[in-house]
């Protein structure tokens, strides 16, 4: 009887610790990475930048974390954005396009200028015009691309303008620069969001909206707020993974990406439902994602493994989150004494 | 829409079932039936008997209980105590299926049918009768047209029942229900969305059916229907059975008493010691405040260290005035002032921001944020109005937290527990703190009491007292018009959604309320919906 009792009560500790099954579930990728991958904790000094899997896993992150910064905000207020990735693809096209003509601050302006204005639009229908997200959004996601498209008129529109190149391969302090721009973002948003009473206000709209604006809180332009930094954090997202190719491919640029955003906020603990929300454990939902897809790769096995394998560590993550899950692990410790 | 031709000579012809008083045998008995959600105690020992051939009112006010009795009875819900006979042989069925099969049919005021499918499947549905295991159309078309001929319903029954009317797809849900052998309907609020043809239309549904000795029970809020049709009546209130009566011998005042008060004596005494108290100068004030089609505008001066009670029946405008005054609807007559200077109250914001508070009728829907802790909602209000640049810091909110929690006395004394998980009363001194936060100049309270243990009740009104003693205005609604008499200063009566009449001092009695109340019904001015 002893054991299972100890086993029961370390099984509900470690599932009402939040936080914790995520950070459990990144140790576990990771320790398996290192067994498919013997010099997966490496890291080398390389140019005045860190190299090795590990940073690797960062780097090729970044966009996904970016996404999941804006998209956790949303998904609190009980929203949903699956433009993203179109919006990617859009600030993509523009920074490349005019980079080389006009250089960086130009650019960079105008991309994510871009990027506010498809959050404001997003924001217009769901917190004005009333409309569900799921379907405002889908708008853009499908326009978007099309948008895109005609900016680059179908051909992948290269550039060698070195600081945006910078943008997608330099270091600061040996740190890779998108990882630096990921960082720093999640030091403004949690600045912004817990700095301020935002944080409280997002939880209470997403948690009942309708009573969040009998007690005084204005709902819709806090609504209107998260689409727009949803939207700035995308277009961001997108000038680094244009960046990172030195090229701006209007047809795969944030393809799906949506949807990784979406599953690293979910993953990360926030539910659907809205409410209660984290911004630093969504940044470990995007890390397990990418140190799956790493994984894979090192592993040598085909990638299309990846998709299969995420769907798997996906439940498993999802099902130590879940109340009834927990319900029944209890159960089945009593069942056993 | 297709057309609908009803046989002209329906209703009136059985009108002498009605004046019949003379109650017959039994057919549904229900004794000591109990349920409780948590600690709430929706039903207590609730007695209801109905007999063969009667259509019998089960009338009270929201919340009294009647549609968990009647979910307690069809198995929707487990109960907790009490037995239920059909027929004199024990039934307990385990879900609305099981009730059905057991012969207690349920017609609710959404009608659960299929407005996409034909009314002849919807007839059938789940019953079709086939030939070789497909199903035969033609006649099953026969089958539902001959079924409706029975009430009198010549329609085309090929075309979908959302082609016709609200009142046609009742008949056709309780057509569904008396043809699946129930001895007992229960009619949930049937006519609230029907017109008085339509009305006249089920009316006379109702009156074959008990011809044919079906028991059927009516649940409604209009009370001149209720004396139109009904043989007898049964009135709860706070999950406790207030009586049984015939109709013929309960006059109306009477039936709105037993629905909204206990009775006088006990009340009359306890007003003596509420009324000593100096109320201040003008706060807010309302002038030809109205919403065309919402509330008839009207005139409100509300003052410091004043209670006004709202009074009136279900749906006669009291919560539409209430969201009004906060701005949770817009007004689109009259002006607002506060301190005598003119505001313009468009959004709950706006009303924060005056200093107002309200607290909801709907506790769980429009008050609490579930999820959130005991802090957290405490403080929401005043984050709202002190703006997003100027957050409390987690101390502030700790300090402003407990300082409620000791001074309501909100149990468990955890800050940070969810809401959720708290009691009705508690969640609703939760509610009382988030508003006494903000320091606000006018509280209005919408049934503060109501789903509320006994205990939780007598402190909520204690503490209505204590805060106005203290110069807030407050703006009271409730059902009960024994609490209003207890702590009003003044008590506005609603009927119709226009504010009617109004009682100061001496006049504040709950048959003064009832009198005022009842002037309306016994005139006709609220019969069936427009």
């Amino acid at each position: 009887m002893m054991p299972s009792l100890l086993q029961t009560s370390l099984l509900q500790r470690l599932l009402q610790g939040r936080g914790l099954a995520q950070i459990v579930a990144l140790l576990v990728i990771l320790a398996v990475d290192r067994a498919v991958s013997p010099q997966f904790f490496d890291l080398r000094m390389q140019d005045g930048r860190l190299f090795g899997s590990l940073i690797d896993v960062l780097n090729r992150g970044a966009p996904v974390a970016l996404l999941a910064l804006g998209m956790v905000l949303v998904i609190a207020t009980r929203g949903i954005d699956l433009s993203v990735g179109a919006v990617m693809a859009i600030s993509g096209a523009i920074a490349a396009s005019l980079a080389d003509a006009h250089g960086l601050p130009l650019a960079l302006a105008a991309a994510l200028g871009t990027g506010l204005l498809c959050g404001l639009w997003n924001g217009f229908l769901v917190a004005v015009l009333g409309i569900q997200p799921i379907v405002a959004t889908l708008i853009l996601m499908v326009a978007g691309r099309g948008v895109a498209q005609l900016i680059t008129e179908g051909r992948i529109v290269t550039f060698t303008a070195p600081d945006l190149v910078w943008l997608g391969n330099g270091a600061v302090l040996g740190v890779p620069a998108p990882v630096a721009v990921v960082l720093g973002m999640l030091i403004v948003t949690g600045a912004v969001v817990r700095g301020s009473a935002l944080g409280l206000l997002i939880e209470a709209t997403g948690g009942n909206a309708r009573a969040s604006e009998l007690a005084g809180i204005g709902t819709r332009g806090m609504i209107l707020a998260v689409y727009v930094w949803c939207g700035l954090c995308a277009a961001l997202a997108g000038v680094i993974a244009a960046a990172d190719i030195m090229g701006a491919d209007a047809n795969n640029a944030g393809l799906w990406l949506e949807l990784d955003a979406i599953l690293a906020v979910v993953i990360g603990g926030t539910s659907l439902f809205g409410g209660r929300f984290s911004l630093v454990l969504a940044m470990v939902g995007a890390l397990i994602i990418q140190a799956m897809n790493t994984g894979i790769l090192l592993s040598g096995y085909p990638p299309e493994f990846n998709l299969v394998v995420k769907a798997a560590v996906v439940l498993i993550v999802l099902l130590l989150q879940s109340p009834r899950f927990a319900d029944a692990g209890a159960v089945l410790g009593r069942a056993r004494q | 829409m297709p057309g609908v031709r009803v046989d002209a000579n329906v209703g009136g012809s059985d009108a002498g079932m009605n004046a019949n008083s003379d109650p017959g045998p039994a057919l549904l008995e229900v004794r000591g039936l109990s349920k409780s959600f948590g600690t709430l105690r929706a039903l207590q020992e609730v007695d209801f008997t109905l007999r063969a051939g009667e259509i019998h009112a089960l009338l009270g006010e929201n919340g009294a209980g009647k549609s968990t009795l009647i979910k307690a009875v069809t198995g929707v819900f487990p109960r907790d105590a009490g037995i239920v006979r059909l027929g004199g042989a024990e039934v307990a069925p385990r879900s609305a299926k099981a009730a059905v099969d057991a012969g207690i049919a349920t017609v609710y005021q959404e009608v659960n049918l299929l407005l996409n499918l034909s009314v002849a499947q919807n007839l059938y549905l789940g019953r079709q009768p086939t030939r070789f295991g497909l199903v035969r159309e033609a006649e099953m078309r026969r089958c539902a047209t001959e079924l409706l001929a029975e009430f009198d319903l010549h329609i085309d029954v090929a075309e979908p029942l959302g082609n016709y009317s609200v009142a046609v797809q009742h008949i056709a849900a309780i057509a569904r229900a008396v043809d699946q052998s129930a001895r007992v309907l229960i009619l949930d609020e049937p006519t609230a969305s029907l017109d008085r043809h339509e009305v006249e239309i089920l009316f006379a549904v109702m009156r074959k059916l008990a011809l044919r000795g079906i028991g059927v029970v009516f649940v409604t809020h209009f009370l001149d229907q209720v004396y139109e049709i009904c043989d007898r009546i049964t009135v709860l209130r706070n999950g406790r059975l207030i009586g049984e009566r015939a109709t013929a011998e309960l006059p109306r005042i009477e039936l709105i008493r037993m629905m909204l008060g206990r009775e006088l004596a006990e009340t009359t005494s306890e007003r003596a010691a509420a009324q000593v108290r100096q109320v201040g100068e003008i706060c807010a004030r309302f002038e030809g405040y109205g919403k065309a089609g919402y509330v008839a505008p009207f005139n409100l001066a509300l003052r410091r260290g004043e209670v006004v009670g709202l009074a009136g029946l279900l749906g006669s405008g009291r919560t539409e005035t209430a969201r009004l005054v906060f701005g949770a609807e817009r007004a689109d007559s009259g002006s607002a002032s506060v301190d005598g200077k003119p505001v313009r109250l468009q959004s709950p914001r706006d009303a924060v921001a005056h200093g107002f508070g309200y607290c909801p009728e709907e506790r769980k829907t429009e008050g609490i944020i579930a999820d959130l802790t005991v802090r957290e909602n405490i403080v929401l209000a005043l984050q709202a109005r002190r703006g997003l640049a100027k957050p409390l810091s987690r101390s502030e909110q700790e300090e402003i937290a407990m300082r409620f929690i000791q001074l309501l006395d909100i149990r468990p004394p955890e800050p940070e527990r969810p809401i959720g998980l708290l009691s009705g009363g508690n969640q609703q001194k939760v509610l009382l703190a988030r508003w006494l936060a903000t320091a606000p100049r006018l509280l209005v309270l919408d049934e503060p009491t109501r789903g509320i243990d006994v205990g939780a009740h007598a402190e909520i009104i204690r503490l209505i007292r204590e805060l106005c003693d203290d110069g807030l205005a407050l703006l009271v609604i409730s059902s009960e018009l024994d609490e209003i008499v207890t702590y009003s200063d003044r008590v506005i009566v609603l009927r119709d959604r226009a504010h009617v009449d109004e009682l100061e001092g001496e006049a504040i009695d709950v048959s003064n309320i009832l009198a005022a109340i009842a002037l309306a019904g016994t005139a006709g001015a609220e019969a069936g919906p427009s």
